[in-house]
């Protein structure tokens, strides 16, 4: 697996700390999936989520956090900044809301953070579109991974333009790709790992699921079917059957 | 005879106070906030008992020990058994699918339905309507308690505990931190409205992403808008957001709404522990009951029921940390 800003992931599940029933259960959910990266939304608690972070950082997996809520350059930058003190990592989960209703982002102030926080030190982990163009830019300004969404944030309608995002990985072949956002099931997360992306990211699938430990099993082994599955080399569909037995024998009647 | 000491007269501290006092127990309560107000994070509850709609984002103890709080409370303050309505957006229709796959004890609701239960309610197309439940004003219940223990004899000293005490048993929520390594604040926004022109009779839910909305009737047009669950300690203010979310919540409900009187704004920290349900704890002399989270009227009978069991006839309920006796 392709390492990250030199770091290598443990795995390939990136999980999300926000919306579980209770932090005994965002533990176990965490334990249960083997995530080896854990992303934290700085945003919302503002400054006076020291017991909550302390609870993330006790989960003992790298910490990626987030700017999630931010919707200007300026914004994201501040709690970059803050993310940096908080957990003492160069890594941001840059996230640059463009749309209130689709969460999707806007790409142009976020090639711009991008930028920013890249010149300044920062590992820049950017949420974007499927679009290679962007995808580019945000290389350009300094970023060595792309995070481009399966579909908007806690739709968990899976990978909504496959198209797009097979091309995304044939663009950038050296590149770490990672599906954040839109993973409802399990087999979506596979779908993800089966076009060779290297992570996926997700929170609302588990921590809103029932049974979010349960669920986050299921995660890990999807995950890891799927990724086994792309170093298989699967064989191509076709139109009509391939038969597995021999036909010497059989009557030609056409 | 034994006297009991309580310290701190929130809905923790009271219902213990009068759980032992029903059962014939002496008890004195210690609380240097003075009689129940919005010092104590009770007083910005929204005083719903409802088990069966909790328990769609809560652990099993809340759905069985929540049960026996309607009764509880019916026999010390005025209890509205009317049932709760829930409601979702048409866009939000999913997650009211969800909701009702994870809860029991609702029939499902036509427009039609929903009319004839809150005739104010008239932009929702399918709801759940879930009869048993009840609700209460908190700060009334507040009151009722600590005058039916005045009655009974127990004083009440607006001053702290002193140390050492024997007996005590600590319902200070999260002031008992020192104590209680593992408790969290929660923080939480409310506000109160009032709006004369809507007219709603029971607790209505509206289903949203992130947290769950409710609109509990105070009587006489004024209604409790509720209430936001943030991971943060930090209890000094509301958020612009979390205004927003409240008031839009009320607006979708019924756009008369927007004609409300905004009469208070309240933020404030529960208590919780790591798997937010209540424990009782033996430390020492004194007993700690607390970690009521968001479900402090509906959880508070079975706590004092907990701690009477474990005070007067030293039975350890499942509540009770063995470990730590």
């Amino acid at each position: 697996m392709k390492a990250c800003y030199g770091t290598s992931l443990p795995n390939p599940l990136m999980l999300g700390t926000a919306q579980y029933p209770s932090p005994a259960i965002l533990e176990q959910a965490f334990r249960d999936s083997g995530a080896g990266v854990a992303t934290v939304s700085l945003r919302r608690e503002a400054g006076a989520g020291q017991t909550f972070w302390q609870m993330v950082r006790d989960l003992s997996v790298l910490v990626l956090p987030n700017t999630a809520g931010c919707h200007t350059v300026k914004e994201a930058v501040t709690t970059a900044h803050m993310a940096r003190e908080v957990f003492d990592t160069k890594w941001i989960k840059l996230e640059l809301i463009g749309h209130t209703d689709s969460l999707q982002p806007d790409v142009f102030q976020l090639v711009e953070a991008a930028r920013v926080l890249s010149e300044d030190g920062f590992e820049v982990f950017p949420y974007t579109t499927d679009d290679l163009i962007v995808g580019e830019r945000l290389l350009a300004a300094g970023c060595e991974v792309l995070m481009p969404w399966g579909a908007p944030i806690g739709s968990g309608r899976g990978l909504n333009n496959e198209y797009a995002l097979r091309a995304m990985r044939a663009e950038f072949p050296e590149i770490p790709l990672v599906i954040d956002a839109g993973i409802g099931l399990p087999s979506h997360a596979a779908h993800a790992m089966e076009l060779g992306y290297d992570a996926v990211l997700l929170n609302t699938a588990v921590a809103r699921a029932g049974d979010p430990a349960a669920m986050a099993k299921a995660m890990k082994l999807a995950i890891e079917a799927g990724r086994l599955a792309y170093q298989a080399d699967p064989i191509e569909a076709r139109d009509m059957a391939e038969p597995s037995t021999p036909v010497i024998g059989k009557a030609f009647l056409s | 005879m034994t006297v009991w000491s309580i310290i701190g007269a929130g809905v923790a501290g009271l219902a213990v106070a009068s759980e032992l006092v029903a059962r014939g127990a002496k008890v004195q309560v210690f609380d240097p906030g003075g009689a129940p107000g919005p010092h104590g994070c009770s007083w910005w509850a929204g005083g719903m008992l409802a088990p069966w709609c909790e328990y769609e984002n809560a652990e099993e103890p809340v759905l069985r020990l929540g049960q026996l709080a309607i009764d509880w409370w019916a026999k010390r303050t005025q209890v509205h058994r009317r049932g709760t309505l829930v409601v979702a957006n048409s866009r939000d229709l999913p997650d009211l699918c969800c909701f009702a796959r994870r809860t029991e004890g609702f029939s499902e609701v036509d427009t039609g339905e929903i009319a004839k239960l809150e005739p104010y309610l008239h932009r929702f197309g399918k709801g759940l309507y879930f009869d048993a439940e009840a609700y209460l004003n908190p700060r009334r219940a507040l009151l009722d308690l600590s005058h039916q223990l005045q009655d009974h004899g127990v004083e009440f000293h607006h001053a702290r505990a002193p140390t050492g005490l024997d007996n005590a048993i600590d319902c200070r929520g999260l002031h008992a931190r020192e104590n209680l390594q593992d408790l969290r604040g929660v923080k939480g926004e409310m506000l109160v409205i009032r709006c004369p022109d809507v007219t709603l009779t029971r607790p209505i839910r509206l289903l949203h992403p992130r947290v769950p909305l409710y609109i509990v009737p105070r009587g006489d047009g004024v209604y409790m808008l509720g209430a936001t669950m943030i991971e943060s300690e930090d209890s000094s203010r509301i958020t612009a957001r979390s205004m927003l979310e409240l008031l839009s919540a009320a607006y979708a409900l019924n756009p008369a709404f927007g004609e409300a009187e905004v009469l208070e704004i309240g933020v404030d920290l529960r208590p919780a522990f790591p798997d937010n349900l209540p424990r009782i704890r033996r430390l020492g002399p004194t007993i700690y009951a607390n970690g009521l989270y968001r479900h402090g009227y509906l959880l508070a009978p079975a706590l004092a029921k907990g701690v009477a069991d474990l005070a007067l006839d030293n039975k350890h309920s499942e509540m009770v940390d063995e470990d730590c006796t």
